[in-house]
């Protein structure tokens, strides 16, 4: 075939030698600032969350199918725990773990915290972010490929409709939301 | 670039999803193109895909706007089991598609009798590309457009363009694999499911990724290491056709088959646009919003640049590509390896 190629052969975006070290420990900062702090005040949020998501699409079980009850390990890798998301379409569960012991799941997804949220919130693709090694899935692939469309599915506003369900706190959770997005569009810049 | 009177080609742009198809039209597509949750349809993977209730309000949804929407119908039904694709065209016809994409001769011959009036599009994996086997699919089942393979230069798609009864949709960004489309068995050696039959190029079920310590990357398929690539590296998909082999007579690990590249043809817009091309399709029903969105715009905006008389400036869609390269492919001419 045409080899008219217009990047360097084989390299990562994301990956390349010696770029970014300063902005990449400025990323991996929160696992160790935040590492002291007890997970249980994050777990009844992670609860609504994961509830408002499974009441308000219920559409998303069809698209998982066979994968509902299967146990997803979401490790952001700059961050202090890991999250287990159960998407059962009658006890939806999402909970945070330490990384240590090992969860039980069926399938891993790691990248850093705001690869994972701006992939969730629409505005990066997992494909690319496979490509580019800022994304990796081990276990079960077909599960994970069946919540990547799933979650795919929900409309542009889900970050924003997640915020809403706070009821009289939604105000600073959509603040709390716009900062996510500043903040992870900086990391996107960084990769 | 001087101001030139060219036809407005379509824009013709991937769902996978419903959100997806609502993100395509807001984004400027003149047509998306879907299929069903099963076998009938080339990207038949889990959680992807539409039901026929989705299907209908996609409709709506781009009519209202005015937008088409295409139904991908276009793997070929195994012996004895034509139902499931029988299904699809009726329920595609009854729902006033636009359009039906077909490839095999069965699928196109009912479509043709059972639904007279329900134009129908030639899928790339029929794999016509020369002027009597486009022809014989007009004649015989009343096809409006061929989608041409992508083996095809720009100054033989215009030979081809004088001599065919049905408008011409190419490629012009996306995913890129083996030449001789709508035959590749691969996965099917690979996994016992067939890409061309049920609709899937390497199931994810039989996918299987590993990362060492060091970062370094091992993709598996149906027990078969298709690459490794090394911390920092470039990863693929994890199909056969890019995967890196040990061959008789080289050195080390060897792109066999094709390089993980993708295809843009955005330089080439106002050669394709001349040659005769009525559609311009984009790749990737497999991809997210994200891709959807991006890419649609990118080319919704150089389309119409090129339409003004201006040269089709895109914002760089590297980053969403695989092995992130770019190649022109045979259409700017035929460098095979």
């Amino acid at each position: 075939m045409a080899r008219d190629e217009t990047a360097q052969p084989g390299r990562a975006p994301g990956n390349q030698a010696g770029r970014g070290s300063l902005r990449e420990s400025l990323r991996d900062l929160p696992r160790h600032v935040l590492a002291p702090l007890p997970l249980a005040p994050l777990q009844p949020v992670l609860r609504r969350v994961v509830e408002h998501v499974a009441a308000s699409h219920r559409e998303l079980f069809g698209r998982l199918g066979p994968h509902a009850g299967k146990k997803f390990l979401i490790d952001p890798t700059n961050l202090p725990f890991v999250l287990v998301l159960q998407p059962d379409s009658i006890q939806p569960q999402l909970v945070a773990r330490r990384r240590q012991p090992v969860p039980l799941h069926d399938a891993k997804i790691t990248g850093s915290f705001g690869v994972l949220f701006a992939m969730i919130d629409g505005r990066l693709d997992g494909d690319a972010l496979f490509f580019s090694r800022d994304l990796m899935i081990t276990g079960d692939t077909e599960a994970v490929v069946a919540l990547r469309n799933a979650l795919d599915d929900l409309d542009e506003n889900v970050v924003d409709s997640l915020a809403a369900a706070f009821g009289p706190l939604s105000a600073p959770a959509r603040l709390a939301a716009s900062m996510l997005r500043s903040l992870t569009a900086e990391d996107r810049h960084d990769r | 670039m001087t101001a030139e009177k060219l036809t407005r080609p379509e824009l013709v742009c991937p769902a996978g999803t419903p959100a997806s198809l609502r993100t395509a039209v807001d984004a400027g597509a003149d047509a998306v193109y879907c299929g069903f949750q099963n076998a009938t349809n080339a990207r038949n993977f889990p959680g992807l895909n539409f039901t026929p209730a989705e299907l209908q309000a996609a409709i709506a949804y781009a009519h209202d706007r005015g937008a088409k929407v295409l139904l991908a119908v276009n793997t070929f039904p195994p012996a004895g089991q034509t139902d499931l694709w029988k299904e699809a065209i009726d329920i595609g016809a009854g729902f006033g598609i636009d359009a039906i994409i077909v490839a095999d001769i069965g699928v196109a011959d009912y479509a043709a009798r059972r639904h007279p009036g329900q134009r129908l599009h030639l899928s790339v994996q029929a794999g016509a590309a020369s002027p009597e086997a486009i022809g014989f699919y007009c004649r015989e089942f009343g096809v409006k457009r061929v989608v041409l393979p992508r083996m095809l230069t720009v100054a033989e798609i215009s030979g081809l363009h004088q001599q065919i009864p049905c408008e011409i949709e190419a490629f012009v960004f996306g995913n890129i694999g083996m030449m001789a489309e709508g035959r590749c068995s691969l996965t099917n050696y690979a996994t016992g499911l067939s890409t061309n039959m049920d609709g899937v190029c390497s199931p994810a079920s039989q996918v299987q990724y590993e990362e060492d310590a060091e970062r370094n990357l091992t993709t598996r398929l149906g027990g078969f290491v298709v690459d490794r690539f090394a911390c920092g590296e470039s990863a693929g998909y994890p199909t056969i056709c890019k995967g890196r082999y040990h061959v008789v007579g080289r050195t080390g690990a060897y792109h066999a088959f094709e390089e993980p590249v993708s295809l843009n043809l955005s330089a080439l817009l106002p050669d394709l646009m001349r040659a005769g091309v009525t559609a311009l399709k984009i790749e990737g029903r497999q991809r997210s919003r994200a891709y959807v969105r991006n890419v649609v715009a990118a080319f919704r905006k150089a389309v119409d640049a090129v339409l003004a008389g201006r040269d089709p400036e895109i914002a760089s869609l590297l980053a969403l590509t695989e092995g992130h390269r770019e190649t022109q492919g045979a259409f700017q001419g035929k460098t095979w390896r």
